[in-house]
């Protein structure tokens, strides 16, 4: 008997707790949903989410990630992954020690008045005169208990509490963003191929090239002129806030920047993706069946179209990771991408590690989720 | 192998061909060496040095004598602009070369050699994709800033953009040739040659390279402007190259700073945005015109 032979026996007569297995599917997404809309609720009502609030959510949601997987028999397949991208972080955690270890200078070079006693002092104290492979080990060691350390230039504050700090408001700026990346950019693709080699087609795919084309860096203080000093128009002086992450009124120039690109990606490929799949041999059979064009637009033709989107949605969350530094640097948010950015600068050698990491986990933790969202709606994904 | 060669020929004339056509790509292409030439002759063109100042002009909008008008520091924005080109498109096009070459290597060999080798080589890309990339050329970049190959103070101040951005640059490209060279080892021509006794660097070079051009110049010419980009990313936070040079992101990043002057954003805003464009356009172009069958499709 060939294993699909078996799938299909055993979904044949389902014993009891498969079939609560079956029914925990709806559980876990409404749950999802439900998480993210009150996340999006309490932080657009000015109330600051708690820490563990997020810790919740994420949980949920991989919990909801691998017993989708699971639902699709792919046991190995994950733990395979999962092992990997352990692996995976153990070597960039070590790779960045290292590249760290070799940069020429120490963290307290710039303050010249330091005396040479006081300085000896204070690299004795973080164990920087210590042979690399001791440091390495008891940096190895502290990284597994969670702790990443104390930063060297905000004096006795703990690296996690940075984090703890400045993570949710670059998550909230990534995920408005992707958010409006897809609410932008489905709909526009679509449309384009929908209107396929018309005027309209083709000004949606100016837009979109445009939108690629425009670096954040440029796009974003032009938006400042325009709704912050009202250069062209006089009358939009002052709509928006120019800086800081006070409220949802502080969102909306940050995220509108960040996520243009994303949405402008997403709708070249949404567009390409939909023509491909109109001209499938499926979509004809349906329409030969008879059935209405808007049914085979949105069963036959819009599922099979967002299979490149949910692929490429890997990629795009690396992008907006990267995207978000010069990002919180034009708007000034206080988020971790500032913190990498100063962090490089003065040689604070726990909380480079420390954001590097946190950086390389959301990208580990993206792609894993991209793959098995993949595996989950394209059955024809063999494992 | 002659009637290989002529199809290969063809192949690439056909493309050509198609390319032609497309208006866009074809302006784009244009544009593309009308900058590069800007670039190359910034020395004649600009009417002032990109770092004369002129303490009386500060700050002033596009007049007859600054046609771009000028910065804070009253320095020319038009000549910087033009200065800031070659700069930027010395980083994007040799650091794209530089990257195909590391990753065009790397790629080839993992792909040609197989098996176990493949595994580990492409373990490391593996790796290497999992780190944010500007989080690794920030860190890249701080460990090459200490590195001074050149005395000249222009070539100084780009080692470290240039090495930075090769070493990053390269693991979509290796990723890429690997699998066109796996796809392409196995077809019957490859076979043939090796029956005839070609060996393996004749194959590598005569038979698989001619057959997957078409691919790798449309990722570079992706990647030069992911690498203006990324460079003027860079000098836009203030690892990368430092003032009075001129590169684009360091006139964004002043343009940024000054506010509301708004020529000071429009202008080196415009000559990104303008390149980014050619380049993104005839990117497209040129893989409609690689592949055939993307054209008839969409």
């Amino acid at each position: 008997m060939t294993s699909s032979e078996a799938v299909y026996a055993t979904s044949l007569s389902p014993s009891f707790s498969q079939r609560l297995f079956a029914k925990l599917g709806p559980i876990l997404g409404v749950g999802c949903v439900l998480w993210i809309i009150s996340a999006i609720a309490i932080d657009l009502s000015d109330n600051k989410i708690p820490f563990e609030f997020w810790v919740a959510m994420f949980t949920w949601f991989f919990a909801s990630a691998f017993y989708a997987v699971l639902h699709q028999k792919a046991v190995t397949y994950v733990s395979k992954r999962l092992v990997e991208a352990l692996v995976t972080l153990w070597v960039i955690a070590s790779l960045t020690f290292l590249l760290l270890r070799f940069l020429p200078g120490g963290p307290f070079d710039q303050e010249k008045t330091l005396p040479p006693e006081i300085k000896a002092n204070i690299e004795k104290k973080y164990g920087l005169n210590d042979p690399i492979s001791t440091q390495y080990v008891s940096y190895i060691t502290n990284l597994v208990h969670g702790d990443l350390g104390e930063s060297y230039k905000y004096i006795g504050r703990n690296v996690t509490d940075i984090i703890k700090d400045s993570f949710p408001v670059s998550f909230q700026l990534g995920f408005y963003s992707l958010l409006l990346a897809f609410l932008i950019g489905i709909p526009l693709g679509i449309f384009a191929a929908g209107k396929h080699n018309t005027f309209w087609d083709s000004s949606a795919m100016v837009l979109a090239i445009s939108g690629v084309a425009l670096p954040s860096f440029v796009f974003g203080p032009l938006l400042v002129l325009i709704f912050c000093f009202g250069v062209p128009f006089h009358a939009l002086k002052g709509t928006l806030p120019p800086a800081l992450w006070d409220g949802p009124i502080y969102y909306i120039l940050p995220v509108i920047t960040l996520g243009i690109r994303p949405a402008a990606i997403i709708a070249r490929l949404m567009r390409s993706s939909v023509l491909e799949v109109i001209h499938a041999d499926f979509v004809r059979t349906a329409r030969a069946k008879g059935l209405a064009k808007r049914v085979v637009m949105y069963k036959h033709v819009l599922k099979n179209s967002l299979l490149p989107v949910i692929t490429i949605s890997g990629p795009l969350c690396a992008g907006v990771l990267s995207g978000s530094f010069v990002n919180e640097i034009i708007f000034a948010v206080p988020g971790m991408g500032k913190h990498l950015v100063q962090s490089v600068t003065n040689r604070d050698y726990p909380l480079v590690l420390g954001l590097t990491l946190v950086y390389a986990v959301l990208l580990v933790l993206a792609n894993l989720v991209v793959d098995l969202l993949y595996v989950v709606v394209d059955p024809r994904i063999q494992l | 192998m002659s009637a290989n060669e002529k199809a290969s020929q063809s192949l690439l004339k056909d493309s050509l061909k198609r390319l032609k056509k497309n208006r866009g790509s074809v302006y784009s292409l244009y544009f593309i060496i009308a900058i590069s030439l800007v670039a190359i002759f910034a020395n004649y063109l600009a009417p002032y040095s990109f770092e004369t100042q002129n303490i009386d002009r500060i700050l002033m909008g596009p007049n007859a004598q600054n046609w771009f008008g000028t910065d804070n520091l009253g320095r020319d924005l038009f000549s910087r602009v033009i200065y800031g080109a070659r700069m930027s498109m010395a980083v994007g096009i040799f650091t794209a070369i530089i990257s195909l070459i590391i990753g065009g290597l790397y790629g080839a060999i993992s792909g040609w050699v197989g098996g176990w080798v493949d595994s580990v080589m492409m373990r490391i890309i593996d790796i290497l994709f999992a780190i944010p990339s500007l989080v690794l050329l920030i860190l890249v970049m701080v460990v090459f800033n200490s590195v001074n190959l050149f005395e000249q103070p222009e070539l100084k101040a780009l080692t470290g953009i240039f090495l930075a951005l090769s070493v990053v640059g390269w693991v979509g490209l290796a990723r890429l040739v690997r699998g066109q060279v796996l796809q392409t080892k196995q077809l019957l021509f490859i076979e043939g040659a090796r029956a005839m006794g070609a060996g393996n660097w004749a194959i590598l070079f005569r038979h698989v390279l001619p057959n997957i051009l078409g691919p790798i110049i449309v990722m570079l010419t992706f990647q030069i402007p992911s690498n203006i980009l990324f460079e003027s990313f860079l000098s836009f936070i203030g690892l990368g190259l430092q003032p009075p040079y001129s590169s684009w992101g360091i006139l964004a990043n002043d343009g940024w700073r000054a506010k509301s002057y708004p020529h000071m954003i429009i202008f080196p805003g415009l000559a990104i945005f303008l390149t980014m464009l050619a380049f993104n356009l005839l990117g497209d172009g040129l893989r409609d015109a690689f592949d055939p069958k993307m054209k008839n499709r969409s």
